[in-house]
């Protein structure tokens, strides 16, 4: 294609994903789809530009804009022709947000994941409160409340902070 | 412009990049096309770019009615939790129920995809030029007889001690199978579960805190609490109860039979049963209409007014526009 006469493979990798770069999540805007690590490969295929994205929740009402955003992008990059595909496997992980992305969620007052349980054998029953490290993102302090295990949006716990008050958004492991 | 508001925004809620003052009303840019407003924003294909291609010694028809059973559980339970949607004692069992929920109703439309790419067949016709997506057409398209969801998922809701009763009942059965489908043959049905099961055990946890808090509440809660759990019991036996369709594809390693997870499941619920301080409801099962039950496709009437409900304005737009 006329992308791939122009310029080099790496460099049309590059430009694509500097676009991919630019696609926000509509629902926590300080991240992008690689600071969630949602956007899992880029290539191209017969002079096409191809990405791969993971989504996040099954029902994460927020993928299906995201995806048109990117391919929006895409067109505006000069890769009208691109694709992007959908990979289920293996699932999406809160490890996959990067460093950026954590310290761009700390920017703006989330408290960013912690590691992701390994599981071996059954999924454990947990009843009591789920323990994390989680720290107040206005004061730092550890002495913080869980208030719900589900948030605003798919992904993310709600705490208090006891010392300071503030009420804040937590990043689910997962 | 003076005399308007000049609002420039980046994104709407719908994430499209819009410039309001560019527009005639608020809603214009909203959606990609408007045309397609009654079933949502986008058409996508949430299986695009997946292989789809159903393993070799599979019965295509077979995968996708064992789809189509996981697809309705989900589906429906889905449903009926989110009639708890603004109803919830407080806002945070509100968000709470709403986003147990959405991820259902995830796992639903990525199974009734995946149904639909196994069988074509399945799938309802409508007039010539319809947008309406292959997922959308199993949820809204299909008559009360045709689901196969099993009969625990339409239980017209109850107060707030059901929720967590049936939760707790739905998520413990569903988990033991996903965990087991996680190895399926089939890549799509193997990766759903992968990504259920991390899902469901976040309801699963919720629920049974619910369930302890309630059992050791006050006698009002606790009563309510085994209200419930007598009420729904009956539907607990039908939850590991092989069908033949569930038998064959188990044989054939893409499909769990949910006879297998049976002590499974009743080993959990008996742990949260024990530290909650109560038992197990003694109640027979509910039986079915001439022995066929929900995988069969007899149910309560209890669905029937559901799907009226959520049926209606889908049946009325069958082209998906107005």
């Amino acid at each position: 294609m006329v992308t791939a006469t122009l310029e080099t493979r790496t460099a049309a990798i590059d430009r694509a994903r500097a676009a991919a770069a630019r696609v926000t999540d509509p629902e926590m805007p300080m991240l992008t789809l690689v600071d969630l690590g949602v956007l899992r490969e880029v290539t191209i295929e017969d002079g096409r530009v191809v990405m791969t994205i993971t989504p996040t929740y099954s029902g994460c009402p927020a993928m299906a804009t995201m995806r048109d955003d990117l391919q929006r992008e895409l067109q505006d990059a000069g890769f009208p022709d691109a694709e992007v595909r959908v990979s289920l496997s293996p699932a999406w992980t809160s490890d996959w947000i990067t460093e950026e992305g954590r310290k761009a969620l700390k920017g703006a007052g989330i408290s960013p994941p912690g590691q992701a349980p390994t599981r071996q054998g059954p999924v454990a029953l947990t009843l009591m409160p789920t323990r994390r490290a989680v720290v107040c993102t206005l004061c730092g302090s550890e002495n913080v409340r869980l208030s719900s295990e589900f948030g605003p949006t798919a992904c993310k716990a709600m705490y208090q902070c006891l010392d300071c008050l503030e009420p804040f958004e937590h990043v689910k492991e997962i | 412009m003076t005399n308007e508001p000049n609002i420039h925004v980046g994104h709407d809620e719908a994430g499209t990049n819009v410039e309001h003052g560019d527009h005639d009303n608020a809603y214009s840019g909203l959606l990609v096309n408007d045309a397609h407003w009654a079933f949502g924003t986008d058409f996508e294909d949430p299986l695009a770019g997946v292989d789809t291609t159903v393993p070799e010694g599979v019965d295509p028809k077979e995968l996708a009615a064992y789809c189509l059973m996981l697809g309705d559980d989900a589906l429906i339970f889905s449903q009926r939790i989110s009639e708890w949607c603004s109803n919830a004692p407080d806002l945070e069992e509100d968000i709470a129920l709403a986003n147990i929920s959405l991820d259902l109703l995830g796992q639903a439309r990525l199974l009734l995809a995946r149904a639909a790419a196994a069988d074509p067949a399945l799938v309802p016709e409508l007039p010539e030029g319809s947008p309406v997506p292959d997922e959308d057409r199993l949820a809204y398209f299909r008559e009360d007889l045709e689901f196969r969801n099993v009969r625990l998922a339409e239980v017209p809701d109850g107060d707030f001690a059901e929720a967590a009763a049936k939760i707790l009942i739905y998520s413990t059965w569903r988990l033991a199978i996903f965990e087991r489908l996680t190895s399926s043959r089939d890549s799509v049905l193997a990766a759903i579960a992968d990504k259920g099961v991390k899902e469901m055990s976040y309801h699963r946890d919720f629920a049974g805190r619910w369930v302890l808090t309630l059992a050791r509440g006050t006698a009002e809660s606790k009563t309510r609490l085994l209200t419930a759990l007598n009420g729904l019991w009956p539907l607990w036996a039908e939850l590991f109860e092989t069908h033949p369709i569930e038998a064959s594809v188990a044989a054939a390693g893409i499909g769990i039979d949910p006879a297998e997870v049976a002590d499974e499941a009743g080993v959990i619920i008996d742990q949260v049963f024990a530290a909650a301080g109560i038992d197990r409801p003694e109640r027979g099962a509910l039986a079915g209409v001439r022995g066929q039950k929900g995988r069969d496709g007899l149910h309560t009437e209890a669905l029937s007014k559901m799907l009226a409900d959520m049926q209606v304005v889908a049946r009325q737009h069958p082209e998906g526009q107005w």
